[in-house]
């Protein structure tokens, strides 16, 4: 057992490196970002996402035609690892270059591999994923948008909802109904939509966190050509199930303070000497040291050129509730104070507090703890699946609510 | 990165959990729990024996295989998932370990053969009531010469030939070696929640004994000890934590209620799901020890504070919750699901409980952290 790279990830990683500092500054600790910086994001993401393509970091295991280069999946976790390390805007292209271009690639004809693929890469383009429905979120297979064939178009009316990014999104990956008389997975399919057009109109959500960076999405006789299908008709969820794929593998981490953070703070504030947060910072370090290490073991599979077994699907249920926990602990040790958000009155720059109110949303998105849940006992365990009462039922006839 | 343990590592656990598939049965292990005078399985103790795993980790100038601590920890594991009843982990992990640890060369050259060929048996014995032994405590006394005091529990105390003993020596404490077949020492049997390993109460009256390191480092001692212990025992605890897991997923699949498998039911879906989570944190905890312990890297106590408190929790959330999916018959006798429960519980207290490892983890964290 060692942690050290081999020599090839060594030289590929000082390469990754060198790369970064001449363009990025490091990430500093507790650094907030100002109404300034959160308004130029998008630019700079754009132009950071240009400078990355250029040089063949943009996408390290994609095949070089499309503008990858032809890296291992271990190069493409040391470029994680490093990228993560400065301050690069990366936020605006998750979903589009982590979930919505694979799909196109998956599905896309040679046509829309040419037309879409490059413009994302470099950043020109951004793309959102049109799945979840007022009524549809972990039963996405429910959802109730329409398509309807009219000529060689599609005429798409309903509402998509949690849509992030739809608001500077150019395209997206639209999964609607085609077909509501077979049962809800046979009725489906997905296409390409140019958010820009006429009867798109995406309108901000108020978070709850207070920030709006999800929105509902409205479709009104948006005309589709058939030609920006991808997949077959009635295939839909087949597509949805390889954006998912590529979803798990994008989520796993939960960004924000850990146990280093709130036990720098209790130094400052002089609780150290209190038992019971002592046990629990005790606690803290193993979930923190769990999720780390079982990421390293994932990352020996990769870089023996194996596939990774399931240990890595615990991430996403660990980190979030983990984050929610010790903010909430922070916020209260600071008693009444703690309720103070403004970064410059609140201890640690309200890093506790802002993610106090990210927390919630973490364990719901990507997937919420109770559907992780399942699919470990489902396809790690090999238990039952739950009793469904939708499977063979035409989709017209399942109760909604 | 190769945080992973090698192919021959792998192949050595393979071969062991064969062997102890069919030598180590929960026939075996009941054997003695059903036998009040039986401190251990005699027939499985050869077995083990003549494996030669007794000297995995013991130079070859002493007679062991010379092999490392990794290879150790996977046999460990095995032991763990097989609840072997035999005084393995005194003998390999707490007396071996305190020898290699504080011993000298001529210490070890006396009583390492003897541990290989099985005529030594290893114990450790600290504790003397309730509560963490801390040096102020302790009453049992070492005089340069000679031992004197009362030790209990002691873990296959009954059964062991030598006993390490954390003693009290002037103002501070000592660690000693004692041969328990010697004049001034008696023994009885206690009962304890973990029959399927032997306990005892060891009265020291003028006992012959030797110094293990130099006199009144035995609380350092003690505590590097521990650290080495909790590693390989955070093995032992991981391979009967999966075990459980296993035990409690068949069944879910094979026990019907209400027309279907109780598995399909999200109550206990979830239950097994986040034993799986416990368990591959422990895992990877487990594993950051091993290479710690391997390579006496400076993190071993960090390391070994994680892997004793991830496995510790592990345990004991399969243990129980295996008895729960297993319902009535969960808590019978002749159900295999409280030897687990019992099991657990003696391995999270016997080398320190959690909350005495979560105080050392944190004062670990508070000493890097000002460094
Ligand atoms: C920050 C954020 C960003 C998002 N971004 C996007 C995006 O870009 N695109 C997109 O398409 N969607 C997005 N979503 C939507 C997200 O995928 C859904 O919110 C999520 O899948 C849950 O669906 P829901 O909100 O309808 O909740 P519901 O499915 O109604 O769930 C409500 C509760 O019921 C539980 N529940 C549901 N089904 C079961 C079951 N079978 N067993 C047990 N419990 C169950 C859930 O766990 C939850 O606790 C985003 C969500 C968030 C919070």
């Amino acid at each position: 057992m060692d942690f050290n790279d081999t020599p090839e990830e060594a030289e590929f990683r000082a390469e990754a490196r060198a790369f970064l500092e001449k363009h990025l500054t490091l990430k500093s600790a507790n650094k907030i970002a100002t109404a300034e910086d959160r308004k130029n994001l998008l630019k700079r993401a754009k132009e950071w996402q240009d400078i990355k393509a250029q040089n063949g970091y943009a996408k390290i295991t994609w095949p070089k035609e499309l503008g990858g280069r032809d890296g291992t999946p271990m190069q493409q976790v040391i470029w994680g690892q490093e990228e993560g390390k400065f301050d690069a805007p990366t936020g605006p292209f998750a979903i589009g270059l982590g979930m919505c271009i694979p799909t196109v690639i998956a599905f896309g004809s040679d046509e829309h591999k040419k037309r879409y693929v490059q413009k994302a890469l470099h950043g020109e383009e951004i793309w959102c994923q049109l799945f979840s429905e007022p009524s549809a979120g972990s039963d996405v297979a429910g959802l109730k948008t329409r398509a309807v064939k009219d000529g060689d178009d599609w005429v798409i009316n309903g509402q998509k909802v949690w849509t992030s990014g739809a608001h500077y999104s150019d395209y997206g990956i639209l999964l609607v109904r085609t077909d509501p008389k077979v049962p809800k997975h046979k009725g489906l399919t997905m296409f390409i939509v140019d958010m820009k057009q006429e009867g798109v109109e995406a309108r901000p959500i108020h978070q709850a966190s207070g920030g709006r960076e999800f929105n509902e999405v409205y479709f009104t006789d948006v005309r589709i050509p058939d030609s920006d299908r991808l997949g077959e008709v009635g295939q839909g969820w087949k597509v949805a199930l390889v954006t998912l794929m590529n979803e798990r593998l994008a989520v796993g981490g939960s960004p924000g303070p850990d146990w280093a953070e709130i036990m720098n703070y209790a130094k400052d504030a002089g609780t150290m000497s209190d038992q019971a947060f002592r046990e629990k910072l005790a606690d803290w370090y193993v979930a923190a040291q769990g999720y780390k290490l079982t990421k390293f073991r994932t990352q020996t599979a990769l870089s023996r050129g194996e596939t990774p077994g399931p240990e890595n699907s615990i991430g996403k249920i660990i980190t979030a509730n983990h984050l929610q926990d010790i903010c909430n602990s922070a916020i209260e040790m600071q008693d009444h104070y703690g309720l103070i958000n403004d970064p410059d009155a609140a201890p640690s720059d309200a890093i506790f507090q802002q993610s106090f109110m990210w927390a919630p949303g973490l364990r719901i998105a990507g997937g919420t703890d109770e559907i992780l849940k399942n699919i470990i006992a489902e396809r790690v365990l090999g238990l039952p699946q739950d009793v469904r009462v939708d499977k063979d039922v035409s989709f017209e006839e399942l109760k909604q609510g | 990165m190769n945080f992973d343990f090698s192919e021959d590592q792998k192949f050595l656990r393979d071969e062991a959990r064969k062997f102890l598939t069919a030598e180590c049965t929960t026939q075996h292990v009941r054997e003695v729990l059903n036998d009040d005078d039986t401190s251990h399985h005699e027939g499985v103790w050869k077995k083990v024996v003549e494996m030669g795993w007794l000297g995995t980790a013991i130079p070859e100038e002493h007679g062991g295989l010379g092999l490392g601590m990794l290879e150790l920890c996977v046999i460990a594991e095995e032991m763990g998932r097989a609840l072997a009843p035999v005084p393995f982990a005194s003998t390999a992990y707490f007396f071996t370990e305190a020898l290699k640890l504080a011993g000298s060369q001529a210490q070890q050259a006396a009583v390492f053969p003897g541990v290989v060929s099985g005529d030594v048996v290893g114990c450790y014995a600290a504790s003397e009531g309730p509560g963490d032994p801390q040096v102020s405590k302790l009453t049992t006394t070492f005089d340069g010469d000679t031992l004197n005091g009362k030790k209990i529990p002691v873990t296959d105390g009954d059964v062991a030939t030598h006993a390490v003993v954390l003693a009290k020596e002037g103002s501070g404490a000592s660690l000693v070696l004692v041969d328990l077949t010697g004049d001034g020492v008696t023994r009885e049997t206690v009962d304890t929640l973990e029959p399927t390993r032997s306990h005892a109460k060891i009265t020291f009256n003028g006992a012959k004994a030797e110094r293990l390191g130099e006199a009144g480092h035995g609380a350092d001692l003690a505590a590097q000890l521990m650290d080495r212990v909790a590693v390989l025992i955070a093995f032992e605890q991981l391979g009967g934590a999966s075990r459980c897991l296993d035990m409690a997923t068949d069944y879910a699949k094979e026990r019907y209620a209400f027309g279907r498998p109780i598995g399909g039911n999200q109550a206990i879906k979830h239950k097994l799901a986040e034993m799986y989570v416990k368990n591959e944190v422990a895992r990877s905890n487990a594993y950051y020890g091993a290479w710690a312990l391997s390579t006496d890297a400076t993190e071993l106590p960090e390391a070994a504070a994680a892997a004793r408190l991830a496995a510790s929790e592990a345990y004991w959330f399969a243990s129980k919750e295996n008895i729960q999916t297993h319902g009535g018959m969960g808590f019978t006798w002749e159900v295999d699901c409280h030897l687990f429960y019992r099991r657990a519980k003696l391995l999270a207290v016997q080398a320190g409980a959690p909350k005495v490892w979560k105080e050392k983890l944190v004062k670990a964290l508070e000493l890097k952290n000002a460094a």
